[in-house]
């Protein structure tokens, strides 16, 4: 269906070839799964499938890329419009028109279709995603997963004979998540659609993959092949091949369902884990919020939430997408005044107090970190960051080399990867020295190697007696990571206690390692508990 | 709320050509609504007599709630009579301030008066205020008041965007540029508000023109970044696609449009100055003509279909209809007795209502009882 033949792609500015030497094909019926480190060209490839690269994105294209036999080269993006359906990694960047039911008919109407036909794939595509209530419904009502939904929906009624789909999930809580990974499977086992995804949440999809194309790294050349084969060499792993790999199981396990069988006698060996004793906070709380109720607009956010963070405690807090988890974080740090109850951050009100004193007792890495960053260069930014908090010129500076050495000074903010310009972001905030950092939703768009380093950044803050609360989806980080989990929803928090307690409770907060190995939760668990064994 | 309700057809008897049935809830063509609320807006233009400017108002108003769907610009039209009581407050405030052109001798209250230098003669800086001036400030602010109206209704009861994309095809690719624009404002207000938090997050002040300004660059590049993702999402939807046509075509039809508005515009401007142009009416209607056929041969070009048009039937003709003979009514009728429709201010009197013009007002209510119901969504 995708033939690549020794197709390399070259950027103007770029130190090296994006890609090189890629010479495959992908067969009809597919559901192949882009793997790789960040910068790997993962959003490159798919990119030369719908002919955004080269006709959109600039570069220079050699060899030769067809998609059902029309040479991507010659067929401008929407000349494949009626063979590939594109939806990127920002559902609501992909509309154009403002109802479920138009957005659905867009692409026909495009192609010139017979309104006939428009009609019929409209109801079609509205039951086979499970849109039918919405069909009416204005998009910027929609909820995160339902708006995913939309978008691949939207270039479904085309049908197209290759869908590609840029990180589908990254956004998204992990209920949502599996309601849209559910419709991607479906379409390959009805329609014969191929599939071509990339993810980095590999937990999430390396098991309804029937083809995983691995790009090793910045200008390698990919592999294509059976998913657990690929697995083994792969930087990039999910939990669960992770503890296939520790286990010295073969082929590694992909599904949980899988692993489980295969761990039976492993289990058996593994002592009961020395519950790590979540030591009782130590002194009063830092920030605490008390019977705090805020509204965004008419309908109220949060509905009288109770909690409070601890020096040296790392806290998650979870919750569906629109759950009030954003909400509670600016709450914190005086961005919405509260509607009743109070907010205490290290005896400061924060909506009350004026920003220069308040950075100095918490600070927040929002999820789009470049919100933080206005100047031209890494440099000035740290100048002003020093500036802003009053402290030793040259501190965030040192802060920065040392979460992440190796950023160059001249670099633009924007032209970083995400995990540097996180990276960039905690050290502007921790230039004043706050003793509670909160984060909302830190590991989107990072790959693994990124999210280890942010682990090892965030357990040093603590150690060093920082209050540290993260918003998240990522299920793997809260397990690994937090000592205490809140779960968010509806506004209320409907669970807090220590994160064994919480996460094994729920199926959806459980990380793999839990549906494999209770009451294990992550993989270097494991690894701890055999060593110790004889 | 409506007869028709009563009269509804048996379920059985709705075949497929049923879209002109008004058993049938639908939406109605956007293009009737707007021009249903011209009529209105035109009429409104044409009078200062209070009472039939309410009761302009109240036509639009009872429109608007019978046949508004619950999609979120239904509720505009509540904003837009907020704006509307705004705009009467500020032109009475500033009659009251600055003085009223029409003299007058009853005085109501008389305000100290700001001695201004002298060459700023002619302004006037508090002093009395009389009967008249208020008067007139009122009536006039009431009817820029009503014109606002009309255009929240039409807001209302159809989406601009909506209108837009019943454009012909040639003009198809220039009413998208337009509801991108349109979407693209209020994104554009999140952004500032975002980011204006984000300068709190560093310890900046997030108040004053500067905070507001400082943002203005990443703002900025948001929108950029925002608008070529916006681009490759469309280009790979296909937008843009071509049909091949001859380069002849092409030409003639792009020839043809610019040298009909031309002109449409010249002979629009003969029209409208003083003395009589005889040319000006056939060139007028040349123009219509010569721009018609251009954006027909221009259609060809696109292959675009369009999912479930807006039909055009018997409601949308009634609506657009009762509009225009509104309009017409008191365009009419102002021709020939103003006094009627412009009640005196000096001296102050009473407004009456002239029964012939209210008459015809009320044929605007017309659309809430001859149009359908709009579909509305089961939440």
């Amino acid at each position: 269906m995708i033939t690549f033949e020794q197709v390399g792609v070259e950027y103007a500015d770029a130190d090296g070839p994006a890609l090189r030497g890629v010479d495959l094909t992908i067969p009809e019926g597919e559901l192949c799964l882009l793997v790789g480190p960040s910068g790997a060209g993962k959003s490159t490839l798919l990119g030369t499938v719908s002919g955004l690269v080269p006709h959109f994105t600039g570069g220079v294209l050699t060899g030769r890329v067809t998609v059902a036999g029309r040479d991507t080269r010659h067929h401008r993006p929407r000349e494949l419009a009626d063979v590939v359906g594109t939806v990127g990694q920002d559902p609501a960047g992909h509309f154009v028109t403002d109802t479920v039911e138009e957005e659905l008919a867009y692409g026909m109407e495009s192609l010139g279709l017979p309104p006939a036909v428009m009609r019929r794939r409209v109801e079609e595509t509205l039951d086979l995603l499970g849109l039918a209530d919405l069909r009416g419904r204005a998009l910027s009502a929609l909820s995160g997963g339902q708006r995913q939904r939309v978008a691949i929906g939207s270039v479904l009624t085309v049908h197209p004979k290759v869908l590609v789909l840029d990180e589908p999930t990254s956004a998204l809580d992990p209920g949502a998540a599996e309601e849209v990974l559910a419709v991607v499977q479906r379409l390959v086992h009805d329609l014969g659609t191929t599939v071509l995804l990339s993810e980095h949440r590999l937990e999430r999809v390396v098991q309804y993959a029937d083809q995983v194309l691995l790009l090793p790294g910045p200008g390698e050349p990919p592999v294509l092949g059976d998913p657990a084969e690929l697995m083994a060499r792969s930087p990039v792993r999910p939990p669960v091949v992770d503890l296939g790999r520790l286990a010295g199981w073969s082929p590694l396990p992909l599904t949980v369902r899988d692993a489980r069988r295969r761990a039976a006698t492993l289990r058996e060996r593994l002592p009961a884990p020395a519950v790590p004793a979540a030591g009782p906070p130590t002194g009063p709380a830092i920030a605490a919020a008390s019977r705090l109720v805020v509204s965004r607009g008419p309908v109220p956010a949060l509905r009288g939430v109770e909690l409070a963070l601890f020096p040296g405690q790392i806290t998650a807090l979870m919750g569906r997408n629109g759950a009030g988890k954003s909400t509670l974080l600016g709450s914190l740090v005086g961005l919405h005044a509260p509607d009743s109850g109070t907010v205490r951050v290290n005896g400061l009100v924060p909506h009350k107090s004026r920003p220069k004193d308040l950075i100095r007792s918490v600070g927040l890495v929002p999820q789009d970190p470049r919100d933080l960053l206005y100047a031209e260069t890494v440099a000035d930014e740290c100048t002003a960051a020093d500036q802003d908090a009053a402290a030793e010129p040259g501190t965030c500076r040192a802060l920065l080399a040392a979460l992440l050495p190796g950023i160059d000074d001249r670099c633009h903010p924007r032209d970083l990867s995400e995990g540097q310009r996180l990276t960039l972001a905690l050290a502007v905030v921790l230039a004043a020295r706050p003793p509670v950092i909160l984060l909302d939703e830190p590991t989107r768009g990072l790959d693994y190697a990124a999210k280890a380093r942010l682990v090892e950044i965030l357990r040093t803050l603590a150690a060093d007696g920082h209050a540290v609360l993260l918003a998240t989806h990522d299920v793997e980080l809260a397990a690994e990571l937090a000592h205490r989990t809140a779960v968010l929803a509806e506004g209320e928090i409907v669970a807090d206690g220590p994160t064994p307690e919480v996460v094994l409770a729920s199926p959806t907060f459980a990380p793999q390692t839990a549906k494999i190995l209770p009451p294990y939760l992550t993989v270097p668990e494991v690894a701890a508990a055999l060593r110790e064994l004889p | 709320m409506s007869v028709d309700r009563l009269r509804r057809d048996a379920p059985g008897s709705a075949g497929s050509g049923a879209v002109h049935s008004r058993a049938l809830p639908r939406q109605l063509h956007p293009g009737a609504w707007w021009l249903w609320s011209l009529g209105l807006a035109a009429a409104a233009s044409r009078t200062t007599n209070p009472v039939l400017l309410l009761l302009i108002l109240a036509v639009a108003g009872f429109v608007v709630a019978a046949r508004r769907g619950d999609a979120p610009w239904a509720r505009s039209y509540a904003a837009f009579l907020r704006l509307g009581l705004l705009v009467l407050a500020a032109r009475v405030v500033f009659a009251i301030v600055l003085g009223s052109p029409v003299g007058g001798t009853h005085v109501l209250f008389t305000l100290p008066q700001l001695p201004l230098p002298a060459w700023a003669q002619g302004v006037r800086l508090g002093g009395s205020v009389s009967l008249e001036g208020m008067l007139f400030a009122l009536y006039e602010g009431l009817r820029l008041a009503v014109l606002l109206a009309c255009v929240g209704a039409a807001n209302a009861l159809a989406s601009p965007s909506r209108l837009l994309r019943s454009l012909p095809g040639a003009l198809y690719e220039v009413g998208v540029a337009a509801v991108v624009a349109m979407t693209f404002a209020p994104n554009l207000v999140g952004d500032v508000r975002r980011l204006r938090a984000a300068r709190r997050l560093r310890g900046r002040t997030d108040r004053g023109v500067r905070a507001v300004l400082s943002v203005g660059l990443p703002v900025l590049e948001g929108a950029l970044e925002r608008s070529v993702a916006l681009a490759a999402a469309m280009d790979t939807r296909g937008f843009g696609r071509t049909a091949d046509v001859s380069r002849r075509l092409a030409r003639t039809a792009g020839a043809l449009t610019p040298v009909g508005l031309l002109g449409v515009c010249s002979a629009t401007y003969g029209l409208l100055t003083a003395g009589s142009h005889a040319w000006a009416v056939p060139v007028l209607l040349a123009g219509v003509a010569a721009s018609g056929a251009g954006l027909a041969l221009g259609g060809r070009r696109s292959v675009r279909t369009r999912y479930r048009p807006d039909p055009w039937a018997l409601p949308e003709w009634l609506t657009a209809v009762s509009g225009a003979l509104v309009a017409a009514a008191l365009i009419w009728y102002a021709g020939h007795w103003p006094e009627a429709l412009t009640p005196s201010v000096v001296p102050p009197t009473a407004p009456r209502l002239p029964l012939l013009p209210a008459a015809a007002v009320l044929i605007g209510l017309l659309p809430a009882f001859v149009t359908p119901e709009p579909p509305r969504s089961t939440r």
